[in-house]
């Protein structure tokens, strides 16, 4: 105390204070400042939130920094709607190394996506999650969206959205029972083998429409029976020769058979 | 040995057929004896009138069901309309007309089969006859008969005596055959001339004054196809595939426009797939190189049409740049100028050289340089 007080006279002592007393003003303002500063904190702990998830779920194949390894593609630029999409169906985080990450039950909540998302898109900006005025599919129309399904998806996906097989073990999904949100991602960000449709290519409104030819497919159903897969000549050819070839040897059993 | 258990055979030297296998000597018997037919077993129909009458009650019922089968399917038809749906388990909702029709007739034809085969099987004679066969050859005088009178009919209508008859039926048949033949190879349609050899990129077909097809060859803008949107080249993001045909073959996006006559043939040849790569993803070789020239900052134009039979190759992989054909898995390498690298294929993808136009669209550079599609005779 005396050693303090000895010296509060000393010339340094007035540009402590002053210091202090700037120190002091400035750390109050900064914990009550007015809300917005307050808003743009919490967007910043979900990119910190995002990137702690990133670090422990993710850097192993994608690398810290998100720029990739031998394991797994660099995620510069892929945007939020490829976290949405990749991380919201399952395909991600992969369960084991394969030629391609088959759909799977979510292991993440929406807020952890999102703050992946978050996190991603801000390494360096991608497609964000769409609007979900256009994912939903809602006014689309099915006709003209059956005309560009028909161009540019069935050749992989089948005209019915069976799926399909590709090269080396690789094949389009099946688009049943997909959430509209996902499809329309899958179209914008172009998931593993699949090329990139971006808005320029079909707008958000041609998404739209390719979503509700999908629904209507979906709940239209099969007016003429079993669809077996909607496969087309693989399956029906081999329900044909099975049980049509084994009722036809029946009858010719029953037929050449003696007695009554 | 156990010879001596069969006495008979033992003492003849045969073994006997109605004992089975047993060992023998060796030798075989000297001549076998024609088994004959097995006992005829009479059917129970053959012998009890009250089971004949249940076979009869039993066909009667088959070919009723028959008839309710085919009543059904009428029923089908009239009282519900296409939409009405119905649900039925392991099928989920069907439409109930398409149901009841494949039920109904279904059962009408199968009724009456089943109700004909029950019937031969009981009620129908089922003794085994043996018929001889008999030479099918006419007699020596039957034969010599059928000559003489074709002789004498040739002889009494002049025939052979008048060849100046024989020769203008002969004509006059031949000649009949003719109209047929040339209708035929008439209805076959025009020649081909060089369809095959041009598409749409060559330019809009037109008639010239040598009364031939001419085209005339005028940079078309490429768009997108169905919507008919031109594609700038700054849209067309890397790993990005558009499905693209030439401006004004089909109406533009306001819906005006489109060729009038044969739109689908030229669609069918004209149709190109449109994809961008990182540049340095092309492979070093002549073809990657010639790719890379050809296209605009990696975006390269391929023909769809497969080389092999001409299905359409949409199955572009963005990852390998693989370009798959789904009809026999032809499989096309982007990064090596579509060189073939798996299937029946047997020549790579024609590429349609880009560039772009003072407002950045992309549009064709030159038609293509060789004809798209399958191989055919005179291609060379």
């Amino acid at each position: 105390m005396n050693a303090l007080a000895s010296r509060r006279r000393h010339p340094a002592a007035i540009a402590l204070l002053l210091l202090l007393g700037l120190f002091v003003t400035g750390g109050a303002y900064a914990a009550l400042a007015p809300k917005p500063a307050v808003a743009a904190e919490a967007s910043s702990d979900q990119i910190q939130q995002g990137k702690q998830l990133f670090l422990q779920n993710c850097a192993t194949c994608h690398g810290i920094g998100a720029l990739g390894t031998d394991e797994g593609p660099s995620l510069a630029g892929v945007g939020a709607a490829a976290v949405d999409f990749q991380m919201g169906t399952g395909r991600m985080p992969m369960a084991g190394p394969g030629i391609q990450a088959p759909r799977n039950v979510p292991s993440f909540d929406a807020e952890k996506i999102a703050a992946i998302g978050a996190y991603i898109q801000s390494l360096a900006p991608g497609p964000a999650v769409p609007d979900a005025k256009y994912t939903s599919g809602e006014g689309g129309d099915p006709g003209k969206g059956g005309m560009i399904f028909r161009t540019n998806c069935s050749m992989c996906h089948n005209s019915a959205g069976a799926g399909g097989a590709l090269t080396r073990g690789k094949y389009a999904p099946s688009l049943h029972n997909v959430d509209a949100k996902y499809i329309y991602e899958a179209m914008l960000t172009g998931p593993q083998s699949m090329p990139v449709f971006n808005d320029m290519n079909l707008s958000p409104e041609a998404k739209a429409d390719v979503i509700a030819y999908l629904k209507t497919m979906h709940e239209e159903g099969n007016p003429g029976g079993m669809a077996l897969g909607s496969l087309g000549p693989v399956s029906e050819g081999l329900v044909a020769w099975i049980f049509g070839l084994g009722i036809l040897i029946g009858a010719a059993y029953w037929l050449g058979q003696k007695g009554a | 040995m156990t010879t001596h258990e069969f006495p008979d055979a033992d003492s003849a030297g045969v073994v006997r057929l109605d004992e089975g296998h047993h060992p023998g000597d060796g030798k075989m018997p000297a001549e076998f004896e024609n088994p004959g037919l097995p006992p005829h077993v009479h059917r129970m129909a053959d012998h009890d009138e009250a089971g004949a009458k249940r076979a009869e009650r039993q066909v009667a019922g088959l070919f009723g069901l028959s008839m309710l089968g085919t009543i059904v399917a009428m029923v089908g038809y009239f009282a519900f309309s296409t939409e009405h749906r119905s649900w039925v388990p392991g099928l989920g909702h069907v439409s109930t007309t398409n149901l009841l029709l494949g039920i109904g007739i279904g059962l009408g034809l199968l009724g009456i089969g089943l109700g004909a085969v029950h019937w031969a099987k009981t009620l129908m004679p089922d003794e085994e006859v043996v018929e001889m066969r008999h030479p099918m050859r006419s007699s020596d005088e039957a034969r010599a008969g059928f000559a003489e009178v074709m002789r004498d009919g040739g002889e009494k209508s002049q025939l052979f005596r008048r060849p100046l008859l024989k020769l203008s039926l002969g004509g006059a048949m031949g000649l009949f055959s003719l109209p047929l033949l040339v209708q035929l190879l008439g209805s076959l349609g025009p020649l081909p001339r060089n369809n095959l050899d041009v598409t749409f990129w060559d330019g809009h077909p037109h008639e010239g004054e040598d009364g031939k097809q001419h085209r005339t060859f005028e940079h078309p803008r490429l768009v997108t196809d169905p919507e008919g949107i031109p594609i700038k080249a700054a849209d067309v993001t890397i790993g990005s595939v558009y499905h693209v045909l030439p401006a004004g073959l089909l109406p533009n996006a306001d819906g005006e426009g489109g060729l009038e006559h044969g739109q689908l043939e030229e669609k069918a040849k004209a149709a190109v797939l449109l994809m961008r790569l990182d540049p340095t993803e092309f492979q070093d070789t002549p073809g990657g190189k010639k790719a890379k020239e050809w296209g605009h900052d990696g975006i390269v134009a391929y023909s769809k049409i497969c080389t092999h039979v001409g299905c359409p190759v949409g199955l572009y992989e963005r990852t390998t740049h693989h370009l798959l054909c789904p009809c026999h898995q032809s499989t096309f390498d982007v990064t090596d100028d579509c060189k073939v690298i798996f299937g029946p294929a047997k020549r790579p993808l024609p590429q349609l050289k880009i560039t772009v136009d003072d407002e950045g669209y992309l549009i064709a550079a030159q038609p293509f340089q060789e004809a798209v599609g399958p191989s055919f005779w005179e291609r060379g």
